[in-house]
């Protein structure tokens, strides 16, 4: 158990360093198979300041590190928390939006009032945050350690002079107020003092005409953030006229440089892993497909997913307004693999990656597409897809995917997951037939889970450590497809008379055709 | 300031939509005719007298305003045409002196226009108020009287001093004060033009720290010339749309001036035109909308027809009161035709506060008038034409109500007498019950007979006369329908030669 009054590590790993040697990470080669490379893409729109494929590229070691992420996530599906750390990101960018304006101008006084106003967005974000949460009923580890952490933040004299500091700054500039003079080339600039405005003396003369709504002839000006060397100029001089307001915003961006808390600006990035994530689900739950939280274990012999799906897929689909069909599947006693066979364009290879990112996910902590489901945490999720290749280079394709599979199982243990997927097709059925056996019976030697999509039939019923699955079809109608992928004995016969009924080709349909 | 010649308490809406279906209104009484005289040529004039006309007044109060206004008009006809034309000259003159100013020009721009164009007003209004100080003893209607005492009051010598002070100033030629403060990113806002106070003392007695500092912009600094001139056009920004709209307002006052004087004088117009045929004009005698049905009339003639052939026209007299159903039948060309529009006609003058031509003229006002006319068709399309003027009248139906006139004009001749009367009589008889003013141009034997044959006492039945010896004197007189339109004379004067000749063989 970890010891609960540890100080706050971060929100996404509950060790010291682990964010650390996230940064590291690279992309798992089993993302493109998976399509996790695209899920990832769009979980990550609009979020790229954040630089969150890292974390994603980051499987976690242990249960204990998986709970930490759940309890979290937990707490973020409530939505009044999940608002409060909306809020806090929203300002947080804005922050950032307000340096970065700081930083592209030219003038002194404009670059340190871009600043001050940064420093504000800060404060007040950190102050929100921390009230929000406080008044919110957390559960999570985490999001305690955060509280606790924030409201000794807040506290501290650091924060509460630089909350002063600010409010005084805006204060004394509100005060200043000046009048310029323009006669040909020659400005002049001074206090103000209190001379009558002049457009409201003009519009009392004509009032007496007035004759209802007339056309507006104020000209828009662009406010564009940079002032040019005119403006600049007047504003030394307004700066010349009262001299204490900007010897103190000078001093202000000298003293505050380094305001911004590490451990805050890392929550503000790292929660951003979460709020990504459902936000990309979010769409899927409204169309009514469900998300659970997985049994995860690391030497899990019970392995299962009901109601599941391919969630680059169902994102597609939803988008398109299109029905998602869910798959089950469940792994028993000696049961490690599932040989999946049936027509083309079926469903297996979208149960095939479903049942990978499935393990993927779930060792990311994550929530996965399911209504229940009980899953390895694996230590690596591998994945053996044809690759297209040119037909004239078959030999080499045959090598290369001999070579890739045995790199896999050279490196594979029985924690792994492995995803197998229309292998050794550019041969022969007595050829893919003999390979897939040999390499079907290492897997069953190493003890892999794994999913194996495959039109030899005879693999399916290998061992006892073998399940087959078979993509459903609608007999009547054999060209249109459910994407059911259905445990039950593989039978290739079944498309072919199907779709022989319908052209009414079966055996008794010709001999009734044919007349006598 | 107001011109309130139109309505006693109101603007004359010029865009005023008009009531439904008075494309057919002005179709079938020949509209155009009458508002070409009164335009002489000039679309404005066209455009005002047919928004006066096809929206017109019901209470006899505001129509006699008007009538008012009219008589004075008609005494001092070049005053009036003076006053115009002063309206005219400030409308075209701001045209001219405005052209290509857009929308995106700057505030110096537009400021520099509109002091321009309020100089140019400025010299207007002042002749303004000079004919009305010389010709107010000469006029006696509300309308005028509130006008020029108005503008004697509003247009002082007083305020065009003021106003002479403010387009001095505006044309800054001492520079212009701009107040502001500090806003985002220390951006200079809430730019406020001030009124410079005079230079006094403060400039001469520097006393303490310095309060005010200057620099110069290089002449050849054209980026900071430009920032310059934003800055000014920021500060001058609320003062320049301030003066453009006064001067907007001004020429709204202008343009209304001209639109309502316009009406009068399309109405001089008109009234040049039919006293110089000889034909008599008077003023109406509106009733309420509320009052009995009635229609009393000395010599009503048809004024389109009269500017159209530029002859003296037959007229008619009738005697209406208590009918709201009129049926006219009788002779073909005999002048029913003519007789119903010289009614529509001049009940719309009436109710647009004109002269009407006749010699004498009652009617009560009426909420809406309506036209249902048979349209000359393609003769073959017999089912289509029933057709039309059923959708045609149902179009009428949706938008008629009580109070309202409707003119048909042989209506529903486009199908088998029975039919096209039964489809008439239930029409009739269903607007009559809704309170509705029905005179009824037909052939329709059947028709026009039942109505009679019923003795109403709301209906009145007249016919063109047609003399002993089948000449048509174009009169309309009482009398009952008979069963022949004579259309045996009409055959008769065509086919003459022919049938001279077969009865010599």
């Amino acid at each position: 158990m970890p010891d609960p009054d540890r100080p706050f590590q971060g929100i996404l790993f509950d060790q010291p360093g682990g964010a650390a040697q996230a940064e590291q990470s690279h992309q798992p080669s089993c993302f493109p198979d998976l399509n996790l490379d695209q899920a990832l893409d769009w979980m990550t729109t609009g979020r790229g300041e954040y630089q969150l494929k890292p974390f994603f590229y980051t499987p976690l070691p242990d249960p204990g590190a998986v709970k930490y992420r759940h309890d979290i996530l937990r707490d973020l599906e409530n939505e009044p928390t999940r608002q409060t750390v909306q809020e806090f990101a929203t300002q947080m960018h804005r922050m950032r939006k307000q340096l970065e304006q700081a930083g592209k101008l030219h003038y002194r006084y404009q670059q340190e009032r871009w600043f001050a106003d940064a420093v504000d967005t800060y404060c007040q974000a950190v102050r929100a945050l921390t009230e929000g949460l406080s008044r919110l009923e957390l559960s999570s580890r985490g999001f305690h350690g955060l509280t606790t952490y924030l409201t000794r933040y807040i506290a501290s004299d650091a924060f509460t002079s630089l909350v002063a500091q600010t409010q005084q700054l805006y204060r004394d500039l509100a005060t200043v107020s000046y009048s310029i003079h323009i006669k040909g080339n020659r400005v002049r600039v001074s206090k103000y003092e209190d001379e009558p405005d002049y457009s409201a003396e003009v519009e009392k003369t004509f009032a007496k005409f007035k004759q209802g709504a007339v056309k507006d002839y104020l000209v828009s000006f662009r406010d564009w953030p940079d002032m040019n060397h005119v403006e600049a100029r007047i504003l030394d001089l307004v700066a010349r006229l009262h001299p204490d307001v900007f010897a103190e915003l000078d001093d202000y961006a000298t003293r505050n440089q380094d305001y911004l808390d590490a451990v805050i600006r890392s929550f503000d990035r790292e929660v951003q892993f979460y709020l990504a994530y459902l936000e990309f689900t979010a769409p899927l739950k409204r169309a009514g497909l469900q998300f659970c939280y997985p049994q995860v274990s690391a030497g899990g012999r019970e392995i299962s997913a009901d109601a599941s799906f391919d969630l680059a897929l169902a994102s597609k689909l939803i988008s398109d307004n299109a029905p998602v069909v869910t798959n089950d599947f469940a792994l028993r006693g000696a049961e490690r693999i599932l040989v999946v066979t049936g027509p083309n364009n079926g469903g297996k290879t979208t149960f095939a990656r479903m049942f990978g990112q499935l393990h993927y996910l779930a060792s990311l902590g994550l929530p996965v597409p399911g209504q229940q489901a009980q899953l390895l945490l694996p230590d690596e999720v591998y994945t053996h897809f044809e690759r297209e290749e040119d037909i004239t280079t078959l030999h080499g394709k045959l090598e290369d995917e001999l070579t890739r599979i045995h790199q896999i199982l050279e490196k594979a243990t029985g924690h792994s997951v492995l995803v197998m997927n229309e292998s050794f097709t550019s041969t022969t059925l007595n050829d893919a037939q003999y390979l897939g056996t040999e390499v079907m019976r290492r897997v069953i030697g190493l003890g892999l889970l794994c999913v194996y999509v495959t039109f030899v039939d005879e693999l399916a019923s290998l061992s006892e450590a073998t399940v087959s699955m078979v993509a459903a079809i609608v007999p009547d109608n054999p060209a249109e497809r459910t994407f059911k992928v259905e445990r039950r004995p593989a039978d290739g016969l079944a498309y072919a008379a199907a779709i022989a009924a319908k052209y009414g080709l079966t055996y008794q349909r010709v001999k009734e055709r044919v007349s006598s | 300031m107001k011109a309130f010649l139109m309505h006693e308490r109101a603007d004359f809406d010029l865009e005023a939509d008009p009531p439904p279906l008075s494309a057919d209104l002005t179709q079938d009484l020949e509209l155009g005719t009458l508002w070409n005289a009164m335009a002489a040529g000039d679309q404005f004039l066209f455009d005002v007298a047919q928004r006066a006309m096809l929206n017109g007044l019901t209470e006899p109060d505001s129509i006699g305003y008007r009538q008012a206004v009219l008589s004075d008009c008609l005494a001092s006809p070049a005053a009036v045409r003076g006053l115009y034309d002063l309206a005219v000259t400030a409308v075209e003159g701001e045209r001219k002196v405005f052209y290509g100013l857009f929308f995106r020009d700057s505030p110096e721009v537009i400021l520099h226009r509109s002091v321009e164009v309020l100089q140019f007003f400025t010299g207007l209004l002042k002749n303004l108020r000079t004919v009305a100080d010389e010709q107010a003893g000469n006029f006696r209607s509300a309308g005028f009287t509130r006008l020029f005492s108005m503008l004697s009051a509003e247009l002082s010598d007083e305020y065009f001093a003021e106003i002479e002070a403010h387009l001095s100033t505006l044309r800054f030629r001492r520079g212009v004060q701009i107040s502001a403060r500090l806003g985002s990113g220390n951006l200079g806002t809430g730019y406020v033009l001030r009124q410079p106070r005079e230079q006094g003392w403060r400039d001469r007695l520097p006393l303490g720290g310095r309060d005010s500092y200057s620099f110069l912009v290089a002449e050849r600094d054209e980026a900071g010339m430009r920032a310059l001139s934003n800055l000014n056009g920021r500060g001058t920004n609320l003062v320049a749309n301030a003066t453009a709209q006064s001067a907007d307002h001004i020429l709204s006052f202008f343009r209304m001036l001209r639109t309502e004087l316009g009406f009068y004088i399309g109405c001089l117009n008109v009234h040049d035109r039919l006293t110089g045929l000889g034909e008599p004009v008077c003023f109406p005698v509106p009733l309420p909308p509320s009052a009995e049905p009635d229609l009393a009339a000395h010599g009503l003639y048809d004024a389109c027809l009269a500017l159209h052939t530029g002859t003296t026209v037959v007229g008619n007299d009738v005697q209406a009161g208590g009918r709201s159903l009129i049926m006219i039948t009788g002779a073909n060309q005999g002048g029913k035709s003519t007789f119903l529009r010289s009614v529509g006609l001049a009940q719309l003058m009436m109710q647009a506060g004109m002269f009407v031509a006749a010699r004498e003229f009652q009617a009560d006002a009426r909420d809406g008038v309506f036209t249902h006319y048979k349209r000359e068709e393609d003769a073959s399309m017999r089912s289509g034409k029933l057709d039309e003027e059923l959708s045609r009248m149902s179009g009428i139906i949706d938008q008629i109500a009580a109070g309202s006139l409707l003119l048909c004009n042989e209506s529903f001749a486009s199908t088998n007498e029975r039919e096209g009367a039964e489809i008439a009589r239930q029409i009739t008889r269903a607007l009559l019950d809704r309170g509705i003013k029905v005179l009824y141009v037909t052939h329709l034997f059947d028709l026009a007979n039942g109505f009679y044959q019923q003795n109403m006492a709301t209906a009145l039945f007249l016919r063109a006369e047609r003399q002993a010896d089948g000449q048509r004197t174009f009169r309309i007189v009482p009398g009952e329908p008979l069963p022949t339109s004579h259309g045996e004379d009409v055959y008769q004067r065509i086919f003459a030669a022919d049938l001279d000749r077969s009865a010599a063989r």
